[in-house]
């Protein structure tokens, strides 16, 4: 994000840089006899030109995207240590794969005799997930985590319904994530907070006490939870709600703390969502698409939306005759580009890798926090797992806030941890490194940290200012909420 | 060891530092009762052992460049510029995170910003958001918003002729939220039933959803399903399941329908067996508080220089939590990036000059089927359509194995979309189509329908 001057300049709009003529694709000639559109199309329906789009040569569009991406950071760059996103290397193989004019260019809608390679490909994912989760079967067919977290909610519903059950109360510790009581509401459900004890994880009387109320579906728990802490009671927390007929939901988010290490299977869990740009290293691209797959347990598996993928000798069908499914929670069958990635990343890594997988991210956290918590507070100071969460305690007291120290973090060359949650957490940097970090970039991070708490006591306001190299300064999002401008228009004459 | 990890100086020099002798330490407070000895899992693979599994699984389909291929029905084959993948390629856009850091995120969300525009000109609406998954859950983001506006009315009047998959998704999403569903049949031209849609529509209905071009080809008469929409103050709802239709029909908005949502895969994705696709969400600038999903606005920076940031979060899950909304958070970034692309190289005359292609393509099929080719027939000559249609065949799907072994996938089989859809098969053409597929079409159907 450096470079001469020119390069550094902001970039004009696509639709700025039009210029009358000029365009940036070709089509075959048209072989088939010209028709008017006029007599083809009732006059009410048919368009002019477009008010607007642009007018740019191939070029045009090749420099401006260009030059757009050098306003990014990513993790080809470097660490980038957002706490429960996990962040890790996206590798090149996996891009390659899922490009096969074999897996890209296959149409949805052909019959099963011409896609057996794409049905063997979703099953052989499927089976995986099953063995790393130890849980029963696993749709693929959720587009992102939230949306996995939706349709293992409508499962509990359905499956609660047909016991001729109707609790309405899903219990969310206050430690969640923010999509688990929305996705929660959009299946129906009332949410209750749940607090969580000193040390931040789950109160087994609160919960206790919420299930004597009668009226609980499920609880949504994730684990480790937030704070990067294993949830020490999952177990027997499991075994409370099921005497009580209700329904235990992971969400998976922190799944690459234990993959190869531990099986959600085994602490009870009913259903549990995984996103594949997190753990199996499907890229973010700068927000989606994700894919969110939602294994569970024999008690749900009638509920699974349609289609899933059955396997007889060596044919592979998509079966749709499953009366108590809950139906479809999109098109088709998943984001089967991110799907093959996943399966690719699995393969690569093997049963061995993905164990190493989970011990480098959790062995780096710990050494982050080694590194650190002589200068910022630990918000929670039980043992951490993939990721460690500090507040901005030590700094207050010069007016320095987790917000200042994060765009400090930009001047340095690094993309900030995540502050928006845990919300039990005032003021939190919550830090993830992922397993593909070496020393080097690590060590690099944490004297970037230190420089900038000694910053926050010597000269709080330079902290303050931050961040000053970065291509922009900090933006000013109140008026961007207050007038918003969502769209370019063009200029009047 | 393993090439996407750190080696053995950094896991010895990290042990050392963190005090512990073996990372099974630091995993003590995972009980012993969920522990996993090993996973029954293939050993890791190097890159070309993974490659041959893979190419394996590709060379068992078939593809649809090895055929002259007629298939639609929500998911197109159009043009492919080698300039769009090779930007999407670039690690600074696709290793990336959601931009919630704008000061490094500019690339992304100034790309956002790019995307919102085209989507409101293609549509003419006032706002649209950063993307959603495709255009089933645009659909039922579409009625939950109506629902949301309008939360005394628990009906909503849906066409039939609404891709078979959008109508599933909705009605998985809408039993939670006890949503009343009325379908109004298509009549005897392959649109839908006027009367019956006015008999439909009352006062506790929300939102009037109309797939236009229809799942079955013809392109509906929006005004009076707007008007008849407006009249019993409901949201009328457009859903456009090829966007390349908009180059060449006028969209809801100018109308007056309240949201525009479907489906972009068809300006430049891969078909990629149904995903990712490309979901789009417009509306009128009235609703923006209830819009579902991503925003990206205009502001300025500290030194008053332009810039773009994630904006009105306070819509969204992560602000709002169980009053969201949507519980959407991760959208589909990079396909929104793709279609910027695209329709950047397409640009004013592109986009017309490629919905033209298609639609002329479609018309020189239609033109010659419609005497009927043997037991195929148009199912609704008279109706205007734009690239697609549906002929009417008793036993598709025979005919489309037959068409198959002459290297032809004539289109998708009405056989296997759920029950209600008249026998035959949709037929999809695009400027990818050649004069020469089109008559070999024309003449294996001649022979063998």
């Amino acid at each position: 994000m450096s470079g001469p001057r020119r390069l550094r300049e902001r970039e004009k709009l696509i639709f700025e840089r039009s210029s009358v003529g000029r365009i940036g694709y070709q089509l075959p000639a048209l072989e088939v006899p010209a028709v008017d559109p006029a007599k083809t199309l009732p006059a009410a329906t048919l368009r002019g030109e477009i008010e607007g789009l642009p007018e740019v040569s191939e070029v045009d569009v090749v420099r401006h995207f260009t030059r757009l991406s050098r306003w990014n950071y990513s993790v080809d760059e470097g660490l980038y240590p957002l706490g429960s996103c996990t962040m890790k290397y996206n590798p090149r193989l996996n891009e390659e794969l899922a490009r096969l004019p074999g897996l890209a260019g296959i149409h949805p809608l052909q019959p099963e005799d011409q896609v057996q390679g794409a049905l063997a490909l979703l099953w052989q994912l499927e089976h995986a997930l099953v063995e790393i989760t130890g849980l029963a079967r696993v749709t693929l067919q959720p587009a992102a985590g939230a949306h996995g977290e939706l349709a293992g909610m409508l499962m509990i519903r359905r499956a609660l319904e047909d016991r001729g059950a109707r609790p309405r109360t899903v219990l969310i510790p206050d430690s969640a994530h923010g999509t688990n009581p929305a996705s929660a509401v959009f299946a129906g459900f009332d949410i209750v907070e749940v607090a969580s004890t000193a040390q931040g994880t789950l109160d087994l009387e609160a919960l206790g006490r919420h299930l004597a109320g009668g009226d609980v579906a499920a609880l949504m728990i994730t684990v480790p939870n937030t704070l990067g802490v294993f949830e020490p009671e999952i177990v027997r927390a499991a075994a409370m709600l099921h005497e009580r007929g209700a329904f235990l939901y992971m969400d998976g988010a922190n799944l690459n703390a234990f993959v190869g290490v531990a099986l959600p299977g085994r602490m009870g869990v009913d259903a549990l969502h995984i996103n594949l740009h997190k753990t199996f290293s499907t890229p973010h691209g700068g927000g989606g698409p994700g894919a969110g797959p939602v294994a569970v347990s024999e008690a749900l598996v009638p509920y699974l939306p349609v289609p899933i993928v059955e396997r007889t000798g060596e044919r592979y069908t998509l079966s749709t005759g499953r009366p108590k499914s809950i139906g479809k929670v999109r098109g088709f069958y998943g984001n089967f580009g991110m799907l093959v990635r996943a399966l690719a990343y699995i393969r690569s890594l093997g049963r061995d890798g993905l164990r190493a997988m989970a011990e480098g991210a959790v062995l780096n956290a710990n050494y982050l926090r080694k590194g650190l918590e002589q200068h910022y507070h630990l918000a929670y100071d039980g043992p951490s797992l993939h990721e460690v969460v500090f507040d901005d305690t030590l700094q207050a007291a010069s007016g320095v806030k987790n917000i200042d120290i994060a765009k400090r973090l930009l001047d340095y060359g690094f993309h900030p941890p995540t502050m928006s949650f845990p919300l039990i957490v005032h003021g939190a940097l919550m830090i993830e490194p992922t397993e593909s970090e070496g020393v080097e970039e690590l060590d690099a991070f944490i004297a970037a940290m230190r420089e900038i708490a000694r910053e926050a006591k010597e000269t709080p306001d330079l902290v303050k200012g931050a961040p000053y190299s970065t291509p922009v300064r900090r933006l000013d999002e109140v008026r961007a909420a207050r007038q918003p401008v969502l769209r370019w228009v063009p200029k009047r004459p | 060891m393993h090439r996407y990890l750190a080696g053995e100086a950094d896991r010895r020099h990290m042990l050392a530092a963190v005090g512990v002798k073996s990372v099974d330490e630091l995993f003590a407070t995972v009980p012993a009762d969920v522990r996993v000895g090993q996973l029954d899992l293939p050993r890791g693979r190097s890159e070309e052992e993974v490659r041959r599994e893979f190419i394996a699984y590709a060379i068992r389909n078939s593809a649809l460049d090895c055929f002259a291929s007629f298939l639609g029905a929500g998911v197109y084959r159009h043009l492919a510029p080698s300039v769009v993948d090779s930007l999407l390629q670039r690690g600074e856009f696709f290793t990336a995170y959601t931009p919630y850091q704008p000061e490094v995120s500019q690339g992304t969300l100034q790309a956002i910003f790019e995307f919102q525009t085209f989507v409101c000109q293609l549509t003419e609406m006032e706002v649209a958001n950063a993307s959603l998954y495709d255009g089933a859950t645009a659909v039922v983001e579409a009625v939950l918003m109506a629902h949301r506006v309008l939360p005394d009315r628990p009906r909503v009047v849906v066409a039939g002729a609404l891709h078979p998959e959008y109508r599933a998704v909705l009605d998985t999403y809408g039993a939670p939220m006890r949503l009343e569903i009325t379908t109004v049949p298509w009549g005897p031209d392959g649109r839908i039933a006027h009367q019956r849609l006015a008999q439909a529509i009352g006062p506790d209905v929300c939102a009037v959803v109309v797939q236009s071009p229809n799942f079955l080809g013809p392109i509906e008469d929006l005004g009076p399903i707007a008007e008849a929409a407006r009249k019993a103050g409901a949201l009328a709802v457009q859903v456009v399941a090829e966007a390349t239709s908009l180059g060449l029909l006028v969209p809801g908005g100018r109308f007056g329908f309240d949201v525009v949502c479907g489906e972009l895969q068809a300006f430049g994705l891969p078909a990629a067996f149904g995903g990712p696709h490309l979901g789009f969400y417009a509306t009128r600038q009235a609703y923006l508080r209830q819009l579902p999903g991503r925003l990206v606005g205009e502001t300025v920076d500290a030194d008053g220089q332009r810039g773009f940031v994630l904006t009105l979060s306070t819509r969204e899950q992560h602000i709002r939590r169980g009053k969201a909304t949507s519980n959407i958070c991760t959208n589909h970034g990079l396909m929104a990036l793709a279609a910027t692309i695209v329709l950047s190289l397409l640009g004013k005359r592109g986009v017309r000059e490629i919905a033209l292609a298609s639609h002329t393509t479609a018309e020189y099929l239609k033109a010659a089927l419609r005497g009927g080719s043997g037991r195929a027939a148009l199912a609704f000559p008279d109706a205007p359509t734009y690239n697609e249609f549906l002929l009417r065949h008793d036993d598709p799907d025979a005919l489309l194995t037959r068409l198959k072994d002459e290297g032809i996938l004539a289109g998708v089989a009405t056989t296997h979309l759920g029950g209600g859809w008249p026998k035959g098969i949709l037929v999809a053409a695009t400027e990818t189509n050649t004069l020469e597929e089109c008559d070999r079409l024309l003449a294996a159907l001649g022979r063998l329908a």
